[in-house]
């Protein structure tokens, strides 16, 4: 099957960005430069074409309740306009996929749009619609993740960014997580100041067929998959499929150490192994680490203790564009998780020693 | 397109090697430099180390991959390029000139010709 392709494929190659495959999707990876590229969102702004990210609807009498049995976090704490990070899991509370929830305004009855990442949205879809149909509950879900085109403007310079394409929707009055419909260049977007940078910065879904319209109105260095990478990793937020994973690297949301998106006063599949996991405590636990040799870690290399025996997996690794030193995540063992706790990465078999530093890595 | 200048040789896994007087240069290409993107660390055999042709004799890793390399030819090393440890963006900036590698003492001249030419590289990076 052919890779899916975001709707300006065209407007990036031309602009000379490389490619890369990324949850069945054909998305620009660098434009020139990844650390170029890094350093305009730390220090102006930066605008990522995020269009591979999924966008479900769900809508209806019941999709409160829909919504709520499916993720983990407390849906009926959002107003319309707000958003939450939350969790999907499946029976034994392990990770599926992270996801951000959006309450849209209402239509008679509450309406969320939810963002499962890059290549969920068939499973999604499916997990969604055969629950409803198990609990009979009335809601619509529909599949819009080819409806709606995705830009993330990230960086401390992205409010006077969006601000010049949208100059009528205040969109500096939205606090953290919150979002509004704003008219951008002509067209009307979902505007939400949420992001996966550390740094303020907001995402704008806008109608598939005018992204061309939208991302010329952004005045921001356009990024890339490879920063966006760097970025996060610098904050030590999870990516889908490599710092969890069912299949690969079956974690839940308290060894992930995203604890704070689950609510057990809340029902939810997934919520009875959480809370026994609550109770007994967890063994391992997901740790940033700062190398103080020579190196770079990467997915998959072994992490080792002091004497060199393995406790652990490093599941994300990068040389930090913003410090020039090697940074990763993983998981170890609980006993191994405070800070400056000596502990080694073996790189090609070579032990380079490093210490375990709680993310974010920058300040 | 990529520059490949006329006075070396070079692999197929896009090392170059210089070819002429005691001790030879080697590097990687502007081609593969590009492919790579900002390099950010690099490993090294050290002096006295002695390579076979086509043995892996370090690895190079930009941020988003790893590369091994390859030597050109047979030799003991002579000189290492220590400035690459603290400035690997040294191969991004001047693949050809400040981002050399290594310089070797070739055992075996006839290695030479088994590399491909300036003409039979570039027709492989179209």
């Amino acid at each position: 099957m052919g890779l899916r392709k975001p709707p300006l494929y065209g407007v990036h190659a031309d602009a000379g960005a490389t490619f890369t495959e990324f949850g069945g999707w054909d998305m620009p990876v660098e434009y020139d430069s990844i650390k170029a590229e890094h350093a305009a969102v730390r220090e102006s702004v930066g605008i990522f074409d995020v269009s591979h990210m999924s966008e479900l609807e769900v809508s209806g009498p019941d999709a409160t309740a829909l919504m709520q049995r499916l993720t983990t976090n407390d849906v009926t704490a959002l107003e319309p306009g707000d958003s939450q990070y939350s969790a999907i899991v499946n029976d034994e509370g392990v990770i599926i996929d992270d996801t951000v929830v959006y309450r849209l305004p209402d239509r008679d009855e509450r309406v969320y749009l939810f963002i499962p990442n890059a290549g969920h949205d068939e499973e999604m879809y499916d997990r969604w619609t055969s629950f409803r149909d198990d609990w009979d509950l009335d809601a619509t879900v529909e599949d819009v993740t080819e409806e709606w085109a995705m830009f993330a403007v990230q960086g401390p310079d992205a409010l006077d960014s969006v601000t010049d394409a949208a100059p009528d929707a205040a969109l500096g009055d939205l606090s953290k997580f919150q979002a509004t419909f704003a008219d951008v260049a002509g067209v009307e977007c979902w505007v939400a100041r949420t992001g996966y940078t550390g740094e303020d910065g907001f995402e704008v879904l806008c109608p598939w067929d005018d992204a061309e319209t939208v991302w010329s109105a952004l005045d921001a260095t356009p990024c890339g998959l490879g920063s966006r990478d760097t970025l996060r990793l610098e904050m030590g937020y999870l990516l889908s499929g490599q710092d969890f994973d069912p299949e690969t690297e079956p974690r839940t949301p308290y060894e992930a150490g995203i604890g704070f998106v689950v609510k057990l006063d809340t029902e939810f599949v997934g919520r009875d192994a959480l809370e026994r996991q609550r109770e007994a405590g967890i063994d391992e636990t997901f740790v940033g680490f700062a190398l103080l040799d020579r190196g770079v870690p990467r997915h998959g290399y072994d992490i080792a203790d002091a004497d060199g025996e393995v406790i652990g997996v490093v599941t994300s690794g990068t040389m930090s564009p913003t410090l020039s030193e090697p940074i990763g995540l993983g998981y170890v063992p609980v006993e191994y998780a405070d800070d400056e706790t000596e502990i080694s990465i073996l790189v090609r078999g070579r032990e380079k020693r490093a210490v375990i530093v709680t993310p974010p890595f920058i300040n | 397109m990529f520059e490949i200048p006329d006075d070396r040789k070079y692999l197929e896994s896009h090392e170059w090697t210089t070819t002429e007087g005691d001790a030879v240069k080697i590097g990687i290409s502007d081609f593969a430099q590009d492919e790579l993107g900002d390099v950010v660390f690099v490993e090294l055999p050290a002096e006295g180390d002695e390579l076979a042709a086509g043995e892996e004799f370090g690895v190079v890793e930009s941020i988003k991959a790893v590369s091994d390399l390859y030597a050109p030819v047979s030799g003991t090393v002579t000189a290492v390029n220590e400035e690459l440890f603290d400035a690997p963006e040294l191969l991004n900036d001047d693949p050809y000139g400040d981002g050399w590698m290594l310089e070797l003492e070739p055992a075996d001249e006839s290695e030479f010709d088994d590399l491909l030419s300036p003409e039979e590289y570039r027709e492989q990076t179209e």
